[in-house]
């Protein structure tokens, strides 16, 4: 599958000026790839673009030739960089996860989450543990691309690698497509096969 | 080389921290929670010592309980000297800003409405107060006070911000420059000790690097920073020793030249986090920390570790290794050395 | 109140449980006695009239021999009945217009914004006697007033609570997995509403009966025959001269306390469902 983006420009406020202008990607989901560029550039908003939590002033977002459905799982989702702030306080983790769409249980074996953190609230869970819950919920049956946004900037050495070992298992084996943004260039040296750099 | 005759500017011995809370949201049944127990690290004059471990697991509390800033449902244990005194609530007040200087996670620790050269100037204790440390506006006085004045400026300079920064809001500048705005607030008071809590958030290696040369000068001046961060890649570039915090505790510290190669390390965890960089191998050890509720009896890795056995369920002590130290029953090295100079 | 706590051994949330407690007990009690004895509050019998409170008569008798105390019980329980409808049809008024601003789009918000200002800035007795009035007192005029006065500080809470829900990070994930509009607010927001619903409807109702015993004892509310407290009060100032204190004082009494229990009782209520509330 193809994702591509044309010609984006977006801006919260026009008064302060563009956060994007103009700006084109194409990504295959046979590899892996990584968003680079400085810091403050907006990599965060054109992955909130990409996976149409925000609409472009200008430009689109096609999945193979086609815009983002509207209605429905939207077939980009995006795991976000803080696990503790994608989770609904209130909810036990068997209610957040429900949110996604039929999620198996092989993939929730595979991240290492134990039936009992299930009938916990967030509070009683470290970032690590959520972050899993975060990705599992985010791998339904239709996610066609997978956006990790500084998912592991958070977590120790060894969560990181077991997710990022168990992403790059999960992505190639359903052809998933997989983009990464992350500050550490030794593991975007592990995961992501080509860089869009900007 | 031995690292142990030089001074220790800080030296925390056996730190917990622990929280009265309710069992669940409905229940009226209070427990305690211990989020950190039996910590053990120290820094020595020269040193920046970072301490490393994963979000939430509680090591910002660490930061907290030395500068006195812990909420009131909390409970300490422990002892916590520096320069060899040991630090009472009253002396931590005094010190405080001063001789201790904090540099917080959070740029939301300026006051938004001030610019950013009064705030440095007139210092964010200067009220004096039982308060945290945050709020209480500093006094006309001290802004205005020439020496202050010209010190600010001189700091401002050395840290490459612009006369215009004096006027500028603290939304008026960029992550960069609130970061070493905070930094020349800290040094402001003269410190011998910084506690930097997760400094470089959200910044790419090389701007976090940069930061950290600040650091690295301060350092150089034969006074201490206590780094508190996430972020072992980071700290293997700018501090002398780290120390690794796992669920609740130090199980290791050790200069930043054993993290050259596995064998260096001790603890099997760290070794662990060794093999689990995307540098060396990238392979993930199974399992999760364990959350504070459930932690184990005795060494806290002990249901993850291959080499566990009955003796690791018991008390662990900590053993001093050449210049670090390592809380692992199966390690062989010398006994923990009793510390002369507290008397 | 961290002393104390420990003083008597109990820390905040137990505290708070207990007060819950005995405040529902009083009032549902209070308003369970009232409708027992209305009949027995009209009974007149000038062989007794103007006594002052003694063993058998506790709050005394009025210029028709009337039982004050079961007339100010019964007084009390009707003032409870329509405060506690009236603040239920304000809190409701105020969900809907709440969750209405907050969600169908800017001009919706600035129209129900203009309104909860505008009834913010008339005083609310004003307001009150107006729709009273217009709704011709009695019973119907007193609980369409409250209700129609009070809803506008829950509404505007409970907007700012919508929208500050409607940005975070995990409503929007799950609007983008497919979930409707409906769905997300029923499973992500009611948890957070239905606190702060059930807090503000509690918290409301000593507004609503001190407003409606003003109204009545300004003469725009119940009728007199009514044993409504605002008409005790009202009737008891022209024989408080001839020192008959107790018609008044008494009932007066019975009032505050009713309205501070039923304060203490949601501010309790409030500490027992915040989950964040202090770990005291």
């Amino acid at each position: 599958m193809l994702l591509e983006g044309k010609n984006l420009t977006f801006a919260y406020d026009r008064k302060k000026g563009n956060i994007l202008t103009n700006v084109s990607l194409r990504i295959d989901s046979r590899e892996p790839a990584a968003i680079v560029g400085p810091s403050g550039f907006g990599k965060t908003t054109l992955c909130k673009i990409l996976s149409g939590y925000l609409r472009p002033q200008a430009g689109e977002v096609l999945l193979d030739g086609k815009p983002l459905p509207k209605k429905g799982c939207c077939p980009v989702q995006m795991v976000w960089q803080n696990p503790e702030r994608a989770v609904n306080p209130r909810l036990r983790m068997r209610a957040t996860l429900a949110d996604g769409q039929q999620i198996e249980d092989r993939i929730i074996r595979e991240l290492g989450i134990e039936e009992d953190w299930m009938n916990r609230y967030p509070q009683e869970l470290s970032g690590g543990e959520l972050q899993r819950f975060c990705i599992a919920r985010a791998l339904g049956r239709d996610t066609k691309f997978l956006i990790a946004d500084e998912i592991s900037t958070m977590l120790d050495m060894i969560t990181q690698s077991q997710i990022w070992n168990f992403l790059l298992k999960e992505t190639k084996e359903r052809g998933i497509g997989l983009i990464v943004i992350s500050h550490s260039e030794a593991l975007l040296s592990r995961v992501a096969g080509r860089r869009l750099t900007f | 080389m031995s690292c142990t005759n030089k001074r220790h500017i800080l030296e925390i011995d056996e730190l917990s921290v622990s929280f009265l809370q309710y069992e669940n949201s409905r229940s009226s049944r209070q427990i305690e929670l211990p989020v950190i127990s039996k910590l053990s690290v120290s820094v020595h004059e020269g040193e920046i010592v970072a301490v490393v471990g994963s979000s939430g697991s509680g090591k910002s509390l660490l930061a907290h309980a030395i500068l006195g800033m812990l909420p009131y449902n909390a409970r300490t244990g422990g002892k916590i000297y520096f320069n060899g005194e040991l630090l009472t609530p009253e002396k931590i007040r005094e010190y405080r800003g001063g001789r201790i200087a904090f540099v917080p996670q959070s740029t939301t620790y300026l006051d938004p409405l001030m610019k950013v050269g009064e705030q440095v100037r007139g210092g964010r204790n200067s009220s004096g107060g039982k308060d945290s440390g945050r709020g209480g506006r500093p006094s006309g006085g001290r802004r205005n006070d020439p020496e202050r004045r010209k010190k600010q400026r001189a700091l401002f300079a050395r840290y490459g911000l612009s006369e215009e920064t004096d006027a500028k809001y603290p939304f008026e500048c960029s992550g960069g420059m609130t970061r070493r705005v905070l930094l020349t607030s800290a040094l402001m008071g003269n410190p011998e000790l910084i506690i930097a809590d997760e400094p470089t958030p959200g910044m790419d290696l090389a701007l976090a690097k940069k930061s950290m040369e600040d650091f690295r000068a301060f350092a150089d001046e034969g006074k201490g920073v206590l780094l508190i961060t996430h972020d072992i890649e980071l700290a293997l570039e700018v501090a002398d020793r780290i120390a690794v915090f796992y669920a609740g505790t130090t199980i290791e510290e050790a200069p930043v030249s054993d993290f050259a190669s596995e064998q260096l390390l001790r603890h099997p965890y760290t070794r662990a986090l060794w093999r689990a960089m995307p540098q060396n191998g990238f392979q993930p050890l199974p399992g999760t920390q364990p959350y504070v509720k459930d932690m184990p009896a005795g060494c806290p890795f002990g249901p993850r570790c291959e080499n566990y056995s009955r003796e690791c369920a018991g008390e662990i002590p900590m053993q001093r290794v050449g210049c670090g130290t390592v809380r692992c029953v199966k390690y062989h090295g010398e006994p923990l050395a009793v510390h002369e100079h507290h008397a | 109140m961290k002393e104390s706590g420990k003083r008597f051994g109990w820390n905040q949330r137990q505290r708070a449980r207990l007060l819950l407690v005995f405040s529902v007990l009083f009032l549902v009690t209070v308003a369970a006695a009232g409708y027992f004895c209305r009949d027995a509050s009209m009974v007149t019998d000038f062989s007794r009239k103007n006594l002052a409170p003694c063993f058998a008569y506790p709050f005394g008798t009025d210029w028709m021999g009337r039982n004050m105390f079961y007339r100010t019980l019964t007084g009390l329980s009707m003032s409870i009945l329509i405060g506690v409808s009236a603040a239920a049809v304000s809190a409701v008024m105020a969900l809907i217009l709440g969750i209405a601003a907050a969600a169908l789009g800017k001009r919706a918000d600035s129209v129900i914004s203009f309104l909860i200002d505008m009834v913010m800035g008339i005083p609310h007795i004003l307001l009150l006697i107006l729709i009273s009035y217009a709704c011709g007192k009695g019973l119907k005029g007193v609980i369409v007033g409250v209700a129609l006065t009070h809803w506008t500080s829950l509404a505007r809470l409970i907007r700012g609570e919508v929208l500050q829900l409607k940005e975070s990070e995990y409503i929007q994930i799950a609007e983008r997995l497919g979930h409707s509009k409906l769905q997300v607010a029923a499973k992500h927001m009611l948890p957070h509403l239905f606190p702060q619903f059930v807090v503000g409807l509690v918290l409301m109702f000593p507004h609503a009966i001190l407003h409606e015993s003003s109204v009545t004892f300004l003469g725009m509310g119940l009728s007199s025959e009514q044993p409504a407290i605002g008409v005790i009060l009202s009737e008891s100032m022209r024989y408080l001269i001839m020192g008959e204190w107790w018609l008044a004082l008494l009932p007066g009494i019975m009032l505050v306390l009713t309205v501070v229990l039923f304060d203490l009782g949601g501010t309790s209520l409030r500490r027992l469902l915040d989950p964040n509330s202090v770990h005291e």
